[in-house]
């Protein structure tokens, strides 16, 4: 997991909201050059300033570089293969600005907590209300799914456990079925567990 | 949508989550991994039904642009968009609910064959047409070349419609499920 590095940075205490648009724009601006050089330079341009905000957030670089591991050959992949076709510069900007944009996510995802970000979310999503989205139902269904993921890997082991019982432990089918059937009555459960307590999103 | 609905969107999104656990293998040329996620997309509009499967993996896509770690081996977070694939992720969501409309359409006809069909069409023919172009275009290689890089995902995505169909299967006939549109 990326972990959250605490901070009362300038970076640190942007709204979570006004972040995620920030790092839209620079994706949608780098993206949308039509030229070469001047996406080179708007790329190179956005890694400097990148570097820079680390600086401003505090963050140590060895942290920054772990952002960059997970793309790290399939980066060299891709500079070899703009090298052959379509020379040094083509190969510059792809890295630059593939980096850049990772590592502008990898510090809005070290600087905000998931919370906040959940909040804004659910706070973002108030426009869409007139939809037909309603925010507190979001936050609930968000809340159930966290709470899921290990309910699943529970439920997942002790399947595996009964039918390693039964020798079908290498039948990806038998594994699946019997968890997926579980969930689903379980989910039943819960549902009437919480229509039971007079849950309301729409009263709020 | 009834309070049952909304505990089946976190369900499936939650299923989506628990398949990144199985580790990924990431591909040259494209930088996409192959991961068993894209069964939580077919599953979820199999079982689930159009909107709550195209709901749970809206949720899904949102929880991991939060930042959480719920892409295989533990990604999480804008970047995942913003990278190579991205339009895969992105398209889940309608991928999950035109599956699960093909579904809800043919519910009182489906053999395994017309299922398997759906799913192509809908993980995999759909899932393509936008994510071939988006690698192209993040990675600054040309379309037919992305496509070609793309060709490795073909043999897992045979794996997972054939699994996809027996367990749909073999699900709706434990506990049903869909309902007809």
């Amino acid at each position: 997991m990326i972990p959250y590095v605490p901070g009362e940075s300038p970076v640190h205490r942007c709204p979570p909201g006004r972040k995620i648009l920030a790092l839209v724009a620079a994706g949608t601006v780098l993206f949308a050059l039509p030229r070469l050089d001047l996406a080179l330079a708007a790329a190179l341009l956005a890694l400097a300033a990148t570097g820079w905000l680390y600086r401003v957030a505090g963050i140590p670089g060895r942290l920054m570089l772990a952002q960059l591991r997970p793309l790290a050959w399939i980066l060299a992949v891709l500079v070899l293969v703009q090298l052959a076709l379509d020379g040094w510069q083509a190969g510059l900007l792809v890295t630059a600005r593939l980096s850049a944009l990772v590592l502008l996510a990898g510090l809005v995802t070290l600087t905000t907590r998931s919370s906040d970000l959940i909040e804004a979310l659910q706070r973002g999503l108030v426009w869409a209300k007139p939809l037909g989205a309603n925010p507190a139902k979001v936050g609930l269904a968000i809340a159930l799914t966290l709470r899921f993921i290990p309910v699943l890997a529970a439920i997942a082991a002790e399947v595996r456990e009964a039918q390693r019982a039964r020798g079908l432990e290498g039948s990806l089918v038998a594994l699946t079925v019997p968890v997926v059937v579980r969930m689903l009555k379980m989910s039943d459960d819960i549902a009437a567990a919480i229509d039971a307590r007079s849950y309301d999103p729409d009263r709020g | 949508m009834s309070t049952r609905d909304i505990v089946f969107v976190a369900l499936f999104a939650a299923l989506t989550a628990a398949l990144g656990l199985f580790p990924p293998v990431t591909l040259p040329v494209v930088g996409v991994p192959i991961t068993a996620q894209s069964m939580g997309v077919m599953l979820a509009g199999a079982i689930a039904g159009a909107t709550r499967g195209g709901a749970a993996l809206a949720l899904f896509v949102l929880l991991v642009c939060a930042g959480l770690p719920l892409m295989a081996g533990g990604r999480g977070g804008l970047g995942i968009v913003m990278g190579p694939g991205g339009g895969f992720v992105l398209t889940w969501p309608v991928a999950a609910f035109v599956i699960g409309f093909l579904y809800e359409r043919n519910v009182r006809t489906l053999t395994a064959w017309k299922e398997a069909l759906i799913l192509v069409l809908g993980g995999v023919v759909l899932t393509y047409a936008v994510g071939i172009p988006w690698i192209a275009a993040v990675a600054r290689v040309d379309l037919v070349k992305a496509a070609i890089g793309s060709a490795w995902f073909l043999p897992g995505d045979a794996v997972k419609v054939v699994l996809v169909v027996l367990i749909a299967r073999t699900v709706r006939r434990a506990y049903p499920t869909l309902q007809a549109r």
